[in-house]
């Protein structure tokens, strides 16, 4: 029993990790319908920021974690910069293959320019300890400290940005011009600026997701994002991708998934089921867990 | 006042919008009518910087909107209600009315046009919880005009809104217009619905290929034998 529980809290941790990046997938496709294959690859960026800046943030006298605000800014830059040197410009003038391909260029180009960097280079960097060791013990359940933090980080996460979505007059916005940019414009929204802020918002979760991941697997490497950003996407098409609840629930359960197959069947199988589970259900429901199968309109 | 001078408009090599010209005083209800593809919603699409201009002038009370950023329009007091509605289907009622108000930033404000919105639309406000993508035609029409009258514009621009409802709804549609009239709002209406847009209308455009063929008081053209062998099927 204790080993299923101690399952149960690994995925749960291991499942908000990537439902906080596969909210920024989801929330780009919803708005420009763009798969950012790049997304993975700010998880990469927030990662190496956090290793550059504990020292700093340790020397000022703060906690480690800390260090995840700096990774927030450069992270939210770096997507922003994104969309505005690379994709917006495609997207002017070509069509959705286009900007897929210029995602794809995007993802191989920061991997490349990290690598030639010279203090980030080929070789992985090691973390040093980001929230405090030990747990607390319940019974024969032993919940980490990393693991208590990461699990009431992004449930708080989750809940600001969804009441964002959904209370707020940019919220409100956001959606709209997700749901027809001519009507948004009448509107008076400038769709470009809202497109930017969705930019924003999602590479600051994953900022967030590299500090989480890097408190449970401490290791950086330039093409950290590939995997684990192509698990978040998976997750996002699981839930139903461009739907903001449906990203937080597919990724929850991918993390169990993997985890209950890693305790229970064997850990070199935990990707194949990830993906066998991803198939059974799209077969079934192909818009995903919370999509609805509505055709595109014309 | 709404002035457009030799607007010239391409989609794509297909010349839409040849040489138009045609102008709304204040307080005016003015109907553009014509066949389809005559580049009725062309014309309200480059008013609405939705379309880009080749050439020609397009002011609002002595402003040039073709130097206007397309979502800046709306602040300079010219509202658009686009064909087929175009409500946002997945936000409530009453969310896509706040949206009409998008610019706004007074509360207060919000508030009163949202009460007016409502007494001019009761059935809005009995549904105000719903999500827009379930109404009906009809309702979705009142949501799309009430959420275009939310900043309180000093023109609105209306395209098609009896397209697709039934002959009742589109005499109800149409009393609202007039309605809206009365109460000083003016009217830029294209359709297709060329005896309702007469009957309403103070003067009309008659838009034939990209080029405005006949203008004039809506009951002269109405009783037009060109118009009416054309447009009204008489």
């Amino acid at each position: 029993m204790s080993t299923f529980f101690q399952t149960l809290i690994v995925g749960l941790r291991l499942g908000s990790i990537y439902a906080l990046i596969a909210l920024g997938y989801t929330m780009v496709y919803g708005i420009i319908r763009l798969i950012n294959f790049a997304h993975g690859d700010f998880i990469m960026v927030g990662g190496y920021t956090v290793i550059f800046t504990i020292p700093l943030v340790l020397r000022l006298g703060a906690p480690a974690w800390v260090s995840v605000l700096a990774a927030v800014v450069v992270c939210a830059l770096v997507g922003m910069s994104t969309e505005l040197i690379a994709y917006r410009p495609v997207r002017k003038k070509g069509t959705n293959m286009t900007a897929l391909i210029t995602a794809i260029a995007m993802s191989l180009f920061l991997e490349n320019l990290a690598q030639a960097i010279p203090v980030i280079g080929p070789n992985p960097k090691v973390s040093t300890q980001i929230f405090r060791a030990g747990g607390i013990r319940f019974g024969t359940v032993t919940m980490e400290y990393t693991t208590i933090f990461t699990l009431i980080i992004s449930a708080v996460i989750m809940l600001v940005l969804y009441t964002f979505t959904q209370k707020t007059r940019l919220g409100r916005a956001m959606r709209c011009v997700s749901e027809d940019k001519a009507a948004a414009t009448l509107m008076g929204i400038n769709v470009n600026h809202t497109i930017l802020l969705t930019f924003g918002i999602g590479s600051a979760l994953a900022a967030v997701a590299a500090l989480m991941y890097l408190a449970q697997y401490p290791k950086v490497y330039t093409t950290m994002g590939g995997l684990l950003g192509l698990k978040a996407f998976v997750s996002a098409v699981l839930g139903g991708i461009g739907i903001i609840p449906g990203a937080m629930l597919g990724g929850i359960v991918i993390g169990l998934v993997e985890s209950f197959t890693t305790s229970y069947i064997s850990s070199s199988m935990a990707d194949t089921f990830v993906f066998l589970i991803l198939i059974i259900v799209l077969v079934i429901k192909p818009a995903g867990i919370l999509g609805k199968n509505v055709g595109e309109k014309v | 006042m709404l002035e457009i001078k030799d607007l010239n408009v391409y989609y794509g090599v297909i010349h839409a919008l040849k040489g138009l010209s045609l102008t709304v005083n204040d307080g005016e209800l003015v109907s553009l009518i014509g066949s389809n593809g005559a580049g009725k919603t062309s014309t309200l699409h480059a008013i609405s910087g939705l379309l880009p201009v080749a050439s020609g002038s397009i002011l609002l009370d002595g402003k040039d909107l073709l130097k206007t950023a397309p979502n800046k329009i709306l602040s300079l007091g010219l509202a658009h209600v686009p064909e087929g509605r175009h409500v946002f289907a997945r936000l409530t009622v009453e969310e896509n009315l706040l949206m009409g108000a998008y610019i706004e930033r007074n509360q207060k404000k919000i508030q009163e046009n949202l009460e007016k919105i409502y007494s001019y639309f009761p059935r809005l406000k009995e549904r105000y919880r719903q999500l827009a993508g379930t109404l009906s035609g009809g309702e979705q029409q009142m949501l799309a005009t009430g959420r275009a009258l939310m900043t309180n514009p000093s023109i609105v621009l209306m395209d098609e809104p009896s397209m697709g409802l039934s002959p009742l709804l589109v005499k109800e549609i149409f009393s609202i217009i007039g309605t809206l009239h009365e109460n000083g709002i003016t009217i830029l209406l294209v359709e297709q619905n060329a005896k309702m847009a007469l009957a309403v209308a103070d003067r009309a455009y008659v838009l034939e290929t990209g080029t405005i063929t006949m203008s004039g008081i809506a009951s002269a053209l109405a009783s037009d034998d060109r118009v009416r062998k054309a447009y009204l099927g008489q």
